[in-house]
């Protein structure tokens, strides 16, 4: 989030699209009743009415994975009815910027595109610069190459006939979620964007989001109090994990993970630190060196930094280390081993049966988890033969996260901390001391036996316990990072051992560490995130920012690009919402990002986003790999030959396999219905631990698929009977649902019926709950992410 | 007496049904075996073992389309239909506290017969054990409640649907609420607030949540039923007035 969950009180529109927070984040709902009640309008687009609809002022039906028509439709009308904030597109984002004479696009494919690689060479895709190297701009947004023309040429295809066309939604209804939206464009109002997994989970998920983030800062929503673009996460502590370097391509605080081809760490610091010749920008990346230094001495204190770089894994460059790669490597025998820890694939990730096919070809796997699942238990499952099975799996019971202490990290990037509640059950143990444990025996083995690359094991940091158990405080005050040499600065020296005492502080030379510079702050003199003061100014009451209550990353932040909150001079676009302001020397309410005055300074002011080299909003984003602008694709599972925008069907550079697990089915007789998958409040992900809990299960006993009533009438359906729900991959039953909260689209003149179905059964437990829904989606993803396309894929359904 | 009341604002129920498993984790309620039947709703009814049920409805209000969630629990009753129907069979098998005013079940149930019990209750919550024949509904949480916590459905709701306290103050924040909403929703009610002591505020017209939100007089299908019953020869059913 670049909020918080209790500031979606603060908007004054609210657009849940990809996301059904009423059921999924019951919690959410307490804050959008409270907007709500403060004359806020909430807005619900999905394919089906759901429990968020009930509470929606305005709920809007799309055909499940058409939302990039939906959102380019809405970045139309706002630019051809003029209701941007213009003084915000002008001043806080690249829109005035001149792109280069070489980037095009044309019928659905930007310029560079390589259709044997299916990817793209993005060199064209760049800014004329001064011969400062400064980034040339036209600030009355005229010039025709400039973002700001070239964004209104490319969205002006999506009017509001074609965009209903192809996502089904009625264009009165569409027209009324645009009016209403775009109406938080005037200064004084700001709208905010929800969105979970139905926005990611596609081919073009990414871009989803990107459609998001150009509405949003079209309407100069961003920064702001009640605005921003907010992921509702579906981990209580998913974003703790990404923030910890969980993702293959990221080590901790979003450090990107160093390839082979940057074989040191100067090579790293050169090619991966932005440079901005514009003194005016912050260019907060810049900072980089110190960071990975900080990172490199947390693991290797006592190596000098070349050293411990060499220590860190590399990538191989241009190959792809995502879910759906590994998978698919461990499906092609690439694998002996497997760590599958708090996690259960074989229910969780897409393509099922190739997962569980997969699996069947390890050597070991260990099995980290509280039951046990369909991934432990994946050689006894259906269609398996555990005789011709040679995997040999271990299961390690380990606790839940109530009986031990640590830290949790929710979407509003509050670290909050916990205590232990109860006592661990049994044997189980925390993942903590697991891989505490773990890590001496693997230690102790390369002592005895000698091994490769020796010097990365024997050298790491592990004083992370204290008396043979891990100790959350211990991994806490190394997270946040001190001081391992003598070092003054400014007119304050630090010894060896003092908390590094923020970011800002942290040093390239080896003489801090922090294993993840965004935490600094977070443990100091005291931990930070067992804070509990509701202490506020009444600035900060304005907008219940609640800066004592735990720890926000960056540096205790609440809201971030916070700059573009307030007018070049400093002062709040929305006073009665004010989230910081210029107090002529300095800044009062949220931190602001940077300690800077405001940009009217011409000297020392600095632009808003500073995370990106130039320091503005990207209109125009020359990083992604499907282009610098949001296009409309197709799910590469769909039911129509073409779409209105262009001739190219699908994302051509969407991550894609070849094998006999990877048919696809688009205007496919067999597989004539639109399906997506979700989840419902009474479970949890794949439904491991509240399969388990009988209340739970009671609520929803058994898998089902939800049907209209019209396809019902089509095929006879009875409600609770059981059906068969089949696509190209994969089948299961499903007990019948029959409602009126999902209605046939009419989709480029033709009738395109939807269906939906919850992912948390397994079969492993109960035993008449039904199976995964991951058995009927394709292993495909987004080209950016790699997350798989489980929002929007085809089935059939019929009678058992 | 004035005792506490409950106040169920549905215009602020998102069915998440945190009240139904908080009422059986704090009771220790079993779960029922369910089946998925075609709806959400489940277990399909209240029983000994749920007493406190979030029922779904999908109909149309107007000729709009609308999704209804009705959070059905016992209302407490100031003068208990239930009580005073068994009364001259087991006295105090059904005992009102005197505090609180929470209309409260005791072992003593078991002697009385369901068929009684049941049918003169307006909102159709009473049910029976099957093998112990004891009464079971909500209870208010009374032992929370005497030790100065909230009724565990109150507690776990996150979006401010189920209130609690002083009966005063929460018929106030009731009208508040309803006034509020009125010119937005010119048919929503508190139904039956002098009478009980868990007041819902409905958006609809009652019959669209469920047969039986409303007492008898405005509830037809109840009456009916009432009066098939005494036409079978059972014991008639008292009318509340």
């Amino acid at each position: 989030m670049t909020n918080h969950w209790i500031d979606i009180k603060n908007a004054d529109a609210i657009l849940i699209m990809g996301s059904n927070p009423a059921e999924n984040h019951p919690i959410s709902f307490k804050w959008v009743l409270r907007a709500k009640d403060a004359g806020g309008v909430v807005i619900h687009v999905d394919p089906r009415f759901t429990r968020t609809s009930t509470q929606a002022d305005i709920y809007a039906p799309l055909r499940s994975g058409s939302d990039l028509g939906f959102l380019g439709g809405m970045i139309r009308y706002i630019l051809a009815n003029n209701l941007y904030f213009k003084d915000y597109v002008v001043n806080y984002t690249n829109a005035s910027f001149i792109v280069g004479d070489k980037y095009a696009f044309s019928d659905g494919l930007f310029s560079g595109f390589n259709e044997d690689k299916r990817a793209y060479d993005k060199s064209s895709w760049s800014f004329v610069k001064d011969g400062r190297g400064v980034v040339k701009k036209d600030p009355s947004l005229t010039d025709p190459r400039c973002v700001f023309q070239l964004m209104r040429a490319h969205y002006d295809r999506y009017d509001v006939k074609k965009v209903s066309e192809i996502c089904g939604t009625p264009e009165a209804d569409l027209l009324k979620v645009f009016q209403s939206f775009a109406g938080t464009g005037t200064p004084e109002k700001s709208g905010t964007i929800l969105y979970a997994m139905g926005q990611t989970q596609h081919t073009v998920g990414v871009q989803n989001i990107r459609a998001m983030t150009l509405v949003q800062m079209l309407l100069g929503n961003i920064g702001v109090a009640g605005g921003g673009i907010n992921a509702l996460r579906g981990e209580s502590n998913v974003q703790g994990s990404t923030d910890q370097g969980l993702l293959f391509n990221s080590l901790p605080g979003y450090l990107p993970a160093p390839p082979a081809s940057m074989p040191d760490l100067k090579t790293y610091n050169d090619k991966t630190t932005p440079v901005s010749k514009d003194p005016r920008s912050a260019n907060w990346w810049s900072n980089r060196p110190k960071y990975i230094a900080s990172l490199l001495k947390a693991m290797y204190p006592g190596q000098e930094l070349e050293e411990a770089y060499a220590y860190l894994p590399k990538l191989d460059d241009g190959k792809d280390y995502s879910w759906l790669s590994l998978f698919d490597v461990m499906h092609n025998g690439g694998f002996k081993g497997f760590f599958a820890w708090g996690q259960n694939p074989a229910a969780s990730g897409a393509n099922a049966n190739k997962t569980r096919e997969a699996l069947a070809k390890l050597d070991w796997m260990v099995n980290v988890n509280l039951f046990e699942n369909e991934t432990g238990s994946f050689w006894k499952g259906p269609g398996m033969d555990p005789a011709k099975i040679k995997t040999e799996v271990f299961f390690l019971p380990c606790c839940v996260s109530i009986e031990k202490e640590g830290s949790v990290s929710n979407s509003g990037r509050w670290m909050q901390w916990r205590y232990a509640g109860p006592k661990p059950m049994g044997q189980s143990k925390p993942d903590g001391d697991i891989i505490y444990e773990l890590f001496l025996k693997i230690r102790a083995l390369y002592a005895k036996e000698g091994g490769a690359f020796e010097g990365p094991i024997k050298n790491l940091n592990w004083d992370v316990a204290s008396g043979n158990a891990y100790d959350p405080h211990k991994a806490a005050r190394l997270i946040n990072g001190f001081f391992l040499k003598e070092k003054t600065i400014g007119d304050k020296t630090y010894k060896p051992g003092d908390p590094a005492p923020a970011f800002a502080l942290l040093q390239a030379d080896g003489s801090t560490c922090s294993g993840n510079w965004i935490y600094c702050q977070s443990y100091t003199d005291k931990n930070m995130a067992a804070r509990r003061d509701r202490t506020q100014t009444p600035m900060q009451e304005k907008i219940g920012l609640y800066p004592s209550w735990s720890w926000a990353w960056p540096v205790n932040r609440r809201i971030i690009y916070n700059r573009a909150s307030v007018d070049p001079s400093g002062k709040p676009y929305q006073p009665d919402k004010p989230v910081i302001e210029w107090a002529g020397d300095k800044w009062t309410g949220d931190i602001p990002d940077g300690p800077w005055p405001p940009m009217a300074d011409v000297e020392k002011g600095r632009y808003p986003f500073i995370m990106n080299a130039e320091g503005f909003g990207q209109f125009f984003g020359p990083g992604r790999n499907d282009g610098p602008f949001p296009e409309y694709y197709e799910p590469l599972e769909c039911p129509v030959a073409q779409h209105p925008f262009s001739k190219r069907l699908h994302n051509p550079t969407a991550l894609v396999f070849k094998g006999p697990r990877e048919e696809r089915a688009v205007c496919d007789p067999r597989f004539p219905f639109v399906c997506s998958t979700y989840r419902v409040t009474e479970h949890w992900q794949t439904g491991v631990m509240t399969r388990y809990t009988p209340w739970l299960l009671e609520a929803e006993p058994q898998m089902f698929v939800e049907v209209s009533t019209e396809l019902a009438r089509l095929r006879g359906f009875k409600p609770g009977e059981k059906l068969i729900v089949e696509s190209a991959r994969g089948k299961l039953w499903a007990a019948c649902i029959i409602t009126e909260r999902i209605k046939p689209f009419t989709v480029m003149g033709q009738t395109v019926h939807q269906v939906g179905i919850p992912w948390h059964f397994g079969w492993v437990y109960p035993k008449d709950g039904g199976d995964s829904a991951n058995l009927l989606t394709s292993s495909v993803g987004d080209p950016n992410t790699g997350i798989p396309e489980t929002k929007a894929f085809m089935v059939n359904v019929r009678k058992a | 007496m004035s005792g506490k009341s409950f106040f169920i604002d549905l215009s602020r129920c998102t069915a998440c049904r945190g009240c139904q498993v908080a009422c059986k984790q704090w009771k220790q309620k079993p779960a029922e075996k369910t089946a998925n039947t075609g709806s959400h709703q489940n277990p399909p009814d209240l029983s000994a073992a749920t007493l406190k049920l979030v029922r779904f409805k999908e109909t149309a209000v107007g000729g709009d389309f609308k999704w209804l969630f009705f959070p059905d629990q016992c209302r407490h009753c100031l003068d208990s239909p239930c009580k005073l129907a068994s009364d001259p069979v087991i006295q105090d098998a059904i005992v009102q506290d005197p505090d609180t005013g929470a209309v409260v079940f005791t072992e003593k149930t078991k002697g009385l017969d369901i068929n009684l019990v049941r049918p003169v209750c307006p909102y159709d919550i009473p049910r029976v054990d099957p093998v112990t024949k004891i009464m079971y509904k909500c209870d208010m949480c009374l032992d929370r409640v005497r030790s100065g916590m909230l009724p565990a459905c109150v507690k776990t709701c996150p979006t401010g649907a189920m209130n609690f306290g002083d009966r005063q103050d929460v018929l106030a924040m009731a009208a508040k609420r309803l006034g509020a909403l009125a010119p937005r929703y010119p048919q929503a009610a508190l139904i039956d607030a002098r009478d009980v002591r868990a007041v819902y505020l409905t958006l609809y017209p009652v019959r669209q949540y469920h047969a039986f939100v409303q007492a008898a007089e405005a509830a037809p299908g109840n009456f009916s039923r009432r009066s098939a019953l005494a036409l079978l020869g059972g014991n008639a059913p008292r009318t509340r007035t």
